[in-house]
């Protein structure tokens, strides 16, 4: 037992010695990896429509603006903003400014993210209800009147309370505290991500089914679907600070795009390139409908876009 | 524990030994008034139910409960500030952070340097050296796979993701590997450190991989590092129990004779503990691959890239076709890393007369040459990456196919009415009734309840642990959120142990039916979590339904297993005894087998639990609510109280289920031997 005791000691002087190694490259470890103009990485946030922005853009890059490699990285847009401010990613693309926080810390005090001037759509955020529902009680329409109704969304998920659906986990959103402050009769059904939403959504209009979202515009699946919006309070600047609080509805958003620091410094050609990028609602429309509708590969749609559209494009090309 | 363990399954005394009832035992009713065990169980839930009609409401008292959530926050946005100029992080977590990022780039440009011809050779020849490094069937066959898997990756057009898992792998696996055999020796070697960490990964193993990420992305950012670490924290544990398991289970006889030979304690653990618990330790190493496989995959979510980005991808845009060539790489790569480590592992046991360690050299250097030869080769042709030409697209044929299954499968099936209308059916009648139950339940009858459970099967100390899980999720505020998934835990555990259970009798029985789905189990075993949640959507809608189903397909091939082992292992002779009295084939399996199999039915129940709950989490993504969504929730907001929080209650589920579904120590063992 006495050479066993021994064999211990040892490991555990050369467990303590390894973790000493590992500290004792004693010195400031480096924050920053820097991309090169070679490489871009453009975040990909979950929707598709963010998605067509970024396909277009990196079909674009790579072929007529000579960029060696884009990565599409498929972060959440919250996750995002960390990748910017660390220089794992060069760009959002499409931001519906949901992170307040982040964007003070990042914009104003660390100074590591700048701002990349407007997408040129404009997103709105906003409960929805389908217009065969409207048509028959339009008194629907005021959510003042809500609650009148809520025994119409009852589901078997939502008790007593209608169901309202919810946004994916990692969409802005206010609902909860929404409903909590207008004392709403009604309960959100999580539905994971924005496909699964849309998938029960559209299932519920197929049906002519009563029902009740979060929903928004820019969408693809809004070309098929007649759809409402419940007024809420206005929108002013502020109300929905702190977020608990929050009474009024959302706002128009002109969606913007955000470049890390550097990169919009050094990027050369390719930072200029996604600076000059700007296109309609309709044109990201055709893409997302491409991608989300017809299944297209994400390249291919670009492709298709790209072949029928040069006179818009051409103007985000960088003078040589 | 010494005692013979108490069975949650049967309400039968404890320290009797298990075995078939005989006949003049007294009837069920009398045996239930004469066993205390029983007797306390039935008094708690009667206290239970009759609480619960008559408050109605047994939500945990509000003030009772505790802000974290802010605290939590606070520490959130510290970090974010400091990240980059505290001294904590630039001495330390950095230099994890910067090395890990450049050792995975390291691995990384090596595989694209060897280019797809040589990543393919020096796969093909690994596999065939695990096999038996001859040209018999087993290294072959072993070779085979390991061509197929990358000549379908490269085929299939994800060659570059699968590289950038691979590497990740590569990195995760041998830190983990490491990490794994340190303190496994130290485990093994002294029964003090055993002790301390025997709970330890005990308790790791129950944690569902999701709750591992969010404390590394506060710490680590969002990228590589984390994932790293997160990886390598869940995988090592498997690595670490079995170098321990094998070092002490040496054969005591040769390590007395390395003993007498005077070997110093070095030369012993050198010359023969070690040797003497390869294989353990192989197997632990296979473990520790699939674990990393899975976590990697997953972690796509907090940044990782690779394989898992498409899958995330698809589960947003409801795309199974683009899914789908990721996930068959996926199925594929752990099928091979599977294969190839087994393969090692049985080379052990080789009773083929070893090779001089000259020709293991030669044949080493051998592959080395080829390996590089083939790199050159491809450098030389200019071909590093995939021909863009030899890719077929699958995604438009598989989306027909999902299509027609959603259009069709759906509802309006004659009789039995199709998938979305049995997900109704299972939430209306399977999770909703249980949700209710638990809510309307005053919240101390639950503890009351779980306290007892928790001391049937452990005594005193599981009891404590239990309670004291469920007041923790009490005072951080998710009482109802907890009690949600807990009911779909519930459901979908009821589900997989009745399939569990009936599928593994039957394997256990009919020669024919164990042949057939056995090829099936290894494979569903292999998998990564997250490759079941996408077809489940599709089927099942986006509701806890589709989450439990997902949850059941995860856990039944655990379940069928051990299932089946236990009733094959049972002494044959009892069964021979009970046939010659002229028992039925029911009578054999009531009374013979399924008594006799009862430690491997509490290892499959057990297994069963930690399995559903880790699943039915990961099923936040697809619609399951309650904890799980607020996990993603937190790590895709950000939003670091929120996940924690949810996070930790998970953790704290996840003990409850253990505690009370443990059968205690030796019956595992003896099970499981």
């Amino acid at each position: 037992m006495n050479h066993n005791k021994r064999i211990r000691t040892a490991v555990i002087a050369g467990l303590g010695a390894a973790s000493m190694v590992a500290l004792s490259a004693c010195s400031a470890a480096d924050t920053k990896s820097s991309g090169s103009a070679d490489e871009v990485t453009i975040t990909v946030p979950s929707w598709v429509g963010a998605r067509a922005n970024a396909e277009v853009a990196k079909k674009l890059l790579e072929d007529e603006v000579g960029v060696k490699k884009v990565e599409l990285q498929q972060l959440d847009e919250p996750i995002a903003w960390d990748a910017l401010n660390n220089g794992k990613a060069d760009a959002i693309l499409e931001d519906w400014d949901g992170q307040p926080k982040k964007q003070k810390l990042y914009i104003d005090d660390k100074k590591t993210v700048v701002k990349g001037g407007d997408l040129g759509v404009t997103g709105h955020i906003g409960w929805y209800v389908p217009k065969y529902y409207a048509d028959k009680h339009p008194e629907i329409l005021d959510y003042k009147n809500l609650n009148k109704f809520a025994k119409d969304f009852k589901s078997n998920r939502s008790g007593d309370k209608g169901e309202f659906i919810g946004a994916a986990p990692s969409y802005t959103t206010y609902d909860e505290f929404l409903i909590k402050n207008h004392k709403l009769n009604f309960k959100i059904k999580d539905t994971g991500n924005e496909a699964a939403q849309i998938k029960e959504i559209q299932r519920k209009y197929a049906a002519k089914e009563p029902f009740i979202s979060y929903w928004w515009e820019p969408l693809w699946a809004n070309a098929d679907m007649d759809m409402v919006e419940v007024k809420l309070p206005p929108f002013e600047e502020g109300c929905n600070e702190p977020e608990t609080k929050t009474k009024c509805g959302y706002a128009n958003t002109p969606l913007q795009k955000y470049f890390n620091a550097d990169f919009a410094k050094d990027g050369g050609d390719a930072a200029e390139f996604l600076k000059n990028f700007k296109w309609t609602t309709e044109e990201q429309n055709e893409v997302a409908m491409s991608i989300a509708k017809d299944k297209m590969s994400g390249e291919a749609a670009a492709e298709k876009w790209i072949k029928d559209n040069k006179a818009t494009w051409e103007k985000w090309i960088p003078k040589k | 524990m010494s005692a013979a363990p108490a069975s949650v399954l049967e309400k039968k005394d404890g320290v009797s030994p298990p075995g078939p009832p005989s006949s003049d035992a007294p009837g069920p009713l009398a045996a239930l008034l004469r066993n205390p065990k029983a007797m306390a169980l039935v008094a708690a839930l009667l206290v239970a139910v009759v609480s619960a009609l008559v408050t109605a409401n047994g939500a945990w008292p509000a003030d009772l409960t505790f802000d974290v959530r802010s605290p939590l926050d606070d520490i959130n946005t510290w970090m974010a500030q400091n990240r980059d100029t505290h001294p904590v992080f630039l001495y330390f977590l950095l230099h994890i952070s910067n090395t890990s990022e450049s050792a995975v780039d390291g691995v990384l440009g090596a595989l694209e340097g060897l280019g797809f011809i040589g990543v393919t050779v020096a796969a093909v020849l690994v596999s065939w050296y695990a096999g038996g490094a001859n040209l018999r069937r087993r290294a072959l066959a072993l070779a085979g796979i390991a061509f197929g898997t990358f000549a379908v990756i490269g085929v299939l057009d994800v060659w570059e993701e699968a590289m950038e898992t691979l590497a990740l792998m590569v990195v995760c696996v041998a830190v983990a590997g490491l990490v794994g055999v340190l303190l496994g020796l130290a485990a093994g070697l002294s029964d003090r450190a055993e002790r301390i960490l025997r709970p330890v990964f005990d308790t790791m193993q129950v944690l569902p991989a999701f709750s591992y990420l969010l404390p590394f992305v506060l710490m680590f950012d969002v990228g590589t590092p984390a994932v790293f670490m997160a990886t390598v924290i869940y995988a090592a544990p498997p690595m670490a129990r079995l170098t321990s398991l094998g070092l002490r289970g040496a054969d005591a006889a040769a390590l007395e004779a390395s003993r007498s030979l005077g070997a110093s304690a070095w030369q012993r653990l050198w010359t023969a503990r070690l040797p003497l618990a390869r294989k353990p330790m192989l197997l632990g190493l296979n473990q520790t691959i699939m674990m990393c496989l899975s976590m990697v995959v997953l972690a796509t979510v907090v940044g990782a890239g690779g394989l898992g980005d498409p899958i995330f991808t698809a589960i947003s845009t409801l795309d199974v076709g683009l899914a789908a060539p990721a996930g068959i790489a996926i199925v594929l790569i752990a099928v091979w890393l599977d294969r190839t480590t087994a393969g090692f592992g049985e080379r052990v046991d080789d009773a083929a007369p070893a090779r001089s360690a000259f020709a293991t050299r030669v044949v080493w250097a051998a592959m080395a040459a080829v390996i590089a030869g083939a790199a050159v080769l491809g450098q030389a042709l200019g071909r590093t990456e995939w021909p863009e030409n030899w890719v077929i697209d699958i995604s438009q044929p598989i989306n027909e196919v999902v299509g027609w299954i959603e259009r069709e499968l759906g509802s309006g099936i004659p009789v039995i009415g199709g998938t979305l209308t049995w997900a109704n059916g299972f939430i209306d009648y399977g999770i909703n009734p249980l949700f209710d139950a638990l809510l309307a339940t005053p919240w101390w009858a639950v503890l009351l309840v779980a306290g007892v459970l928790g001391y049937l099967a452990g005594r005193w100390r599981a009891a404590i642990t239990v309670v004291l899980a469920l007041a923790a999720i009490g005072a951080m505020g998710l009482w109802s959120r907890s009690m949600d998934t807990l009911s779909q835990v519930i459901a979908a555990l009821v589900v997989t142990l009745i399939l569990g259970f009936a599928i593994g009798v039957l394997a256990a029985r009919v020669a024919w039916v164990e042949r057939g789905i056995r090829p099936v189990l290894d494979t569903m075993q292999t998998l990564p979590a997250f490759i079941y949640l996408i077809p489940m959507i599709a089927l099942f809608g986006s509701n806890p339904a589709a989450a439990a189903v997902a949850s059941v397909i995860y856990a039944l091939p655990a379940v069928i297993r051990i299932t089946a082992q236990g009733i094959r292992q049972i002494d044959p002779s009892a069964l021979e005894a009970a046939r010659s009295l002229g028992a039925s084939t029911g009578q054999q399996l009531r009374q013979v087998q399924l008594p006799l199999a009862r430690p491997a039915l509490l290892v499959a129940l057990n297994q069963g639990v930690v399995l559903v709950l880790s699943m039915v989490v990961i099923g936040g993504m697809i619609g399951g609510g309650a904890l799980g969504v607020d996990v993603v929730r937190g790590l895709t907001k950000g939003d670091l109280g929120l996940g924690l929080t949810a996070g930790i209650a998970i953790v704290c589920l996840g003990l409850l289920l253990d505690r009370i579904s443990q059968p205690g120590a030796d019956v595992k063992e003896r099970a499981l031997r």
